[in-house]
């Protein structure tokens, strides 16, 4: 009888493929790549063992039923790094001249640099973009439940953060000034002087004195550049170590196994 | 439960028992050594963080000086129409200082109030009291109307209409020779009651002036 080829095996039970540098003789130069790159991974972590780190991150467990709704927290913080990386860019041609430097910095951006359009709209968009999805993950973590105990203190850090959010879009709006920066942001530190008390305070601090002055533009370009995206970073950072360390919880509808001994009890 | 110290302790490390107490010590070395060391670095932390703070806040502490600026000839603003004027409230940032105030000369028979007596001219802001949209004149209806949330008032700034919470502000005027001089700003509350320049959306009438407060930064004259 002809001799049947065997079937194939299933993938767990096929012999690995060898490692890079595992000396089988089949050095090429992919595999010199290879090898270059987990060198150059050995020497860092040799010497600051983020191996560890990068491993407890990313290889943390996750309760069964994790769905897409998880994915917002992440894509808020991929819109944040969207807006650090083009807000970059267009600091480097902005300018903070009430005069009219900062509007004929904005329209230089615009119209003459090569692909500037595309990142102010990237920008501009972008922060659309992240006010929408921060109010979506806000919602996705209310209605799972994932404030309590133990994340009252990552729910507090996330509020704060949409705080800053807010504030972001604040300062950023006057930047272009155009007429449409100009007086929403008037009507802005107007409504804030509406809060008793301590109103008139809160808009004279925020204009920098009793009227929309030289300093204003500056003040709202320092804050939207410089405070904000530092106290942002340092709190996302908190934030993040807060969710790998305390874990994500199951959404609402899943229910926890019973263990056997009790399922008799059950009516 | 009873109080550790129900004794009043001895201010002598040596009676307080203090392992290394010499005679006479009253704080020990280390105690000092600490607090001299938080000392210093209070004093270093003081003295970037004192002036960043001041540069912060100084701002609400600082006041414009007075300006008076001429809008024209005493020949220009009739008693019973507004005559539109460019005036800068803030020199030195282009367009964005520049404001527009409504001219027209006193008219006994229209300003009958009696704070007003004594201005020859009224100036009114074209700032809307609500959250400070510029508002224009109508000459066919004798509104001031507001584009942003239809707020409207009447010849002498006080709201008929909308959303404002109190009269449109006014400036100080003067004659100096032939020319009517522009001065600084006033608000003022529904009885035409002056008072020091406020933000639009706050309410002087009643409680509003205590609620909020005149800025050191802004006095009237």
């Amino acid at each position: 009888m002809p001799k049947l080829p065997a079937p194939p095996l299933p993938a767990p039970l096929k012999t690995p493929p060898p490692r890079p540098g595992q000396g089988n003789g089949k050095g090429g130069p992919l595999e010199d790549a290879k090898q270059a790159g987990i060198t150059v991974v050995d020497w860092v972590d040799e010497r600051t063992s983020l191996s560890g780190a990068a491993r407890w991150m990313m290889f943390r467990k996750v309760p069964k039923g994790t769905n897409w709704f998880y994915t917002l927290g992440s894509a808020t913080m991929f819109a944040f790094l969207s807006q650090a990386v083009t807000g970059v860019f267009l600091a480097m041609y902005y300018r903070p001249d009430p005069a009219g430097g900062a509007y004929e910095s904005i329209r230089y951006v615009t119209n003459d640099v090569f692909l500037g359009q595309f990142v102010r709209g990237m920008h501009k968009w972008g922060s659309s973009v992240m006010v929408v999805l921060v109010f979506l993950h806000m919602a996705r973590t209310f209605f799972f439940g994932a404030y309590k105990y133990p994340r009252e203190l990552n729910w507090v850090i996330g509020v704060v953060l949409l705080i800053l959010t807010m504030v972001m879009s604040f300062t950023g709006y006057l930047l272009p000034f155009d007429q449409r920066a100009y007086w929403a942001t008037i009507v802005g530190v107007n409504i804030n002087g509406t809060g008793p008390l301590v109103g008139p305070y809160l808009s004279d601090f925020l204009r920098g004195g009793s009227e929309f002055g030289a300093t204003t533009l500056s003040r709202f370009y320092a804050i939207h550049m410089l405070l904000i995206p530092g106290l942002m970073a340092a709190l996302i950072g908190a934030h993040l170590f807060l969710v790998a360390k305390l874990g994500t919880t199951a959404p609402p509808w899943t229910r926890a196994e019973k263990r056997h001994e009790l399922r008799e009890t059950e009516v | 439960m009873p109080s550790k110290r129900d004794k009043h302790q001895s201010k002598y490390t040596l009676d307080r028992g203090i392992p290394g107490a010499f005679e006479g010590e009253t704080i020990t070395r280390r105690r000092f050594m600490t607090g001299t060391a938080h000392s210093a670095g209070a004093v270093a932390a003081a003295s970037f963080a004192l002036p960043a703070l001041g540069f912060a806040f100084g701002p609400i502490f600082k006041s414009n000086p007075h300006r008076w600026e001429v809008v024209g000839t005493v020949d220009q603003f009739p008693d019973n129409n507004y005559v539109p004027v460019v005036i800068t409230l803030q020199p030195n940032i282009g367009e964005a200082g520049k404001s527009t105030v409504y001219m027209r000369k006193f008219n006994p028979e229209i300003d009958t109030d009696p704070y007003d007596k004594g201005t020859p001219y009224i100036a009114i802001s074209s700032r809307c009291a609500h959250v400070g949209c510029p508002v224009r004149w109508v000459d066919a209806s004798e509104r001031f109307i507001c584009p942003c949330h239809g707020g409207v008032y009447d010849l002498l700034g006080r709201r008929v209409g909308g959303p404002p919470v109190r009269p449109l502000d006014r400036f100080y005027t003067r004659v100096n020779g032939e020319d009517v001089e522009v001065g600084p700003r006033f608000s003022v509350n529904s009885q035409l009651r002056r008072f020091s320049p406020r933000d639009p959306g706050e309410t002087l009438d009643g409680i509003g002036q205590y609620l909020y407060p005149s800025r050191p930064g802004a006095q009237k004259l």
